[in-house]
């Protein structure tokens, strides 16, 4: 028994001194509980497609906030990612018949490769160029994929009948949910500026803020700015096969603007340069607005999610995440903790907090 | 053949030239991607639409009436919209999209998704050097160059252009000098979408109708176009749109049953340029050399 709270008695000092004070990290800890105990509130198919779908379309999101929000090159074509994982996924399924496990896999290698190649003519340009220029490539896929023959690449239809990716629907939800939280941990550790192991969030930081002063430091800042590509890149194209083999096709849709816009949609909706503004921005935006469709306002769905986006921005323009975390959460002056916003003096050297 | 790819590129390139100055000037002044700015034209578009053939008015009001009011709409947006979190550069942006998808979301309920057309302002040919050439392809070739030739005249000759160019070069500086900056961008913002809906008036009769979804098309192409031109460079956005224009109507021309190829080249074109290039064909590549 001793030797069993042993085991414990780490994990728990961490929950008792390190979360439980914490209000935004206490809400995650539910939130993510909440997202493992779904299937048990409720199996329906509607709700449990919404909230697989949720998940890869976090990886998603996410990832746009890893290449973009950290790094700084804001892209406007993150659906190049996307679309390259789910096509070669299904066409290595179309053609050679691969199991999805190796399909998923191979696509996102595939759809990681094509983000490098193409990510070197944008490697010198100034940001606002950058991001148009990464728009260029899902436009230009799409056309190519629209035009090659149907029996060779699915034509404009896209490519159907891909095998799904689990038998049933809960097998579905709990793949995607384990795939994404793990997705979302190593981003959230490469990004992290205040990481012993990993320098990649400081480096990535700092490339950011001032590119020429990060060269001058002797940060080869090219071959960081590939590295926040290829990350991206992968997690991007992960989420862009497994949603492929989830919905059974892949179309030529994923590499369409839309598709681009709505990662920057819900990033800078929950809170650019933060990896739970991401997950906020899609589990709220996304699910609510989709539920939407349940109600008999159903035509008006995409007004009412502009709407929402709007009113949000004007009142809380760094993002509906940060600022609910800024009302939660205060920063003690001296120490750099976080305590929760109702107390008055620091939880760990004393100083007032007022 | 070749009269045809000529005519294609001056049409076309006179609208993207319009529209491409709109958001060249809004990006310049402002360093704001207006993304709805092609959505503020499809607006336009339906606005003449309403007045000219649903309420019966004559062309010529209805097309004032909307440049007039799609201006204002753009001063209330960036009063309104934009002004107040115009230091979060990832919120303008999103916030430019959110328009853009807003309009298109509006206008689907009001006008349905059946394709509408807005009568030409002039049905006639012309013969040029033998081929006949339509009066609504001169007409938009007409107007693009007096639009481009006024907003030349307002930045360099008026106090309001001054203005407009001091905002530009360094918005700190033209603050202590006693320009109000805000007003300035509220006014070039409203300039912006003018330009955007006089471009509303000639391009969706060449798009073939006006729907809901027919600002995305032209939006990337005007995005190739001021990349090109060097971005807050008038004088190259003019330039690059007859160059993507002549991509186009090359591409339009050689592919006729894949019409949906000259996005692609158009784009292939930009990042060719762009990898010899880095600052398009008229930028600069530090702010402050830019005047």
């Amino acid at each position: 028994m001793s030797e069993l709270l042993q085991l414990f008695r780490r994990p728990l000092k961490e929950f008792r001194w390190g979360i439980l004070p914490v209000p935004g990290r206490l809400l995650a800890i539910i939130f993510f509980v909440f997202l493992f105990i779904f299937p048990l509130i409720t199996s329906h198919g509607y709700p449990m497609y919404l909230m697989t779908i949720a998940a890869l379309f976090t990886i998603f999101a996410v990832s746009w906030d890893v290449l973009s929000g950290y790094s700084g090159q804001v892209s406007f074509g993150h659906a190049l990612f996307f679309g390259g994982g789910a096509y070669g996924s299904a066409l290595l399924y179309m053609h050679l018949g691969w199991p999805p496990a190796v399909t998923i896999l191979l696509g996102t290698l595939i759809g990681t490769g094509i983000g490098v190649v193409t990510c070197f003519p944008a490697l010198r340009l100034r940001p606002p160029y950058l991001s148009l220029l990464t728009m260029a490539f899902p436009i230009i896929l799409e056309r190519i994929v629209r035009s090659i023959p149907k029996d060779l690449a699915g034509g404009n239809y896209g490519i159907r009948g891909l095998p799904e990716l689990a038998g049933s629907a809960i097998e579905s939800y709990y793949i995607c949910l384990v795939v994404m939280v793990i997705s979302v941990l190593i981003m959230w550790k490469l990004t992290d500026a205040g990481s012993k192991y990993v320098r990649t969030g400081l480096i990535f930081h700092a490339i950011r803020e001032d590119e020429i002063s990060a060269r001058a430091t002797g940060i080869n800042t090219i071959r960081y700015k590939i590295l926040a590509f290829a990350i991206a890149g992968f997690f991007a194209s992960l989420a862009g096969a497994m949603y492929a083999h989830y919905q059974t096709l892949a179309s030529p849709a994923y590499f369409s603007l839309v598709q681009s816009f709505l990662a920057i949609i819900w990033v800078v909706f929950g809170g650019i340069v933060s990896i739970y503004g991401a997950v906020v921005g899609v589990y709220s935006l996304y699910v609510v607005t989709d539920f939407i469709r349940l109600t008999p306002a159903a035509s008006y769905q995409m007004l009412i999610m502009t709407i929402i986006i709007i009113l949000i921005l004007l009142f809380m323009p760094e993002g509906i995440a940060v600022w609910i975390r800024d009302k939660l959460e205060r920063e003690c002056p001296r120490c750099k903790l976080n305590n929760a916003a109702w107390r008055k003096e620091c939880r760990a050297c004393g100083a007032s907090l007022h | 053949m070749i009269e045809r790819i000529i005519v294609l590129t001056l049409v076309k390139g006179s609208t993207y030239a319009i529209l491409a100055s709109g958001i060249a000037l809004i990006y310049g002044v402002g360093r704001i991607i207006n993304l709805a700015h092609t959505a503020f034209m499809m607006l336009a578009a339906y606005g003449i639409w309403y007045f000219a053939v649903s309420s019966g008015w004559g062309m010529a009001e209805s097309i004032a009436v909307t440049v007039v009011g799609t201006g204002l709409l753009g001063l209330v947006v960036y009063r309104f919209l934009l002004n107040r979190i115009r230091e979060h550069h990832a919120a303008v942006l999103l916030m430019t999209i959110a328009l853009g998808m807003a309009i298109q979301e509006i206008i689907s309920p009001l006008f349905g998704s059946t394709p509408l057309s807005i009568p030409l302002l002039m049905k006639g040919t012309t013969m040029i050097l033998g081929f006949p050439v339509r009066d609504q392809y001169l007409l938009t070739l007409g107007v693009a160059t007096g639009f481009v030739i006024l907003l030349w005249l307002l930045l360099s000759k008026t106090k309001l252009g001054i203005g407009i160019r001091a905002v530009a070069q360094d918005p700190e500086i033209a603050n202590l000098m006693g320009i109000s900056v805000s007003t300035i961008l509220m006014i070039t913002v409203g300039i912006g979408t003018a330009l955007a809906a006089v471009a509303g008036i000639f391009l969706p009769p060449l798009e073939g109708g006006l729907v809901n979804y027919m600002w995305l098309p032209p939006l990337t192409m005007v995005l190739v176009v001021i990349i090109l031109g060097g971005l807050g460079s008038l004088k190259g956005a003019f330039i690059a749109a007859f160059f993507v224009a002549l991509i186009e109507a090359l591409a339009v021309t050689s592919f006729p049953t894949h019409g949906y190829l000259s996005n692609a080249f158009a784009m292939l074109a930009m990042v060719i340029v762009l990898a010899v290039r880095p600052q398009g064909m008229f930028g600069t590549l530090f702010e402050e050399e830019r005047l």
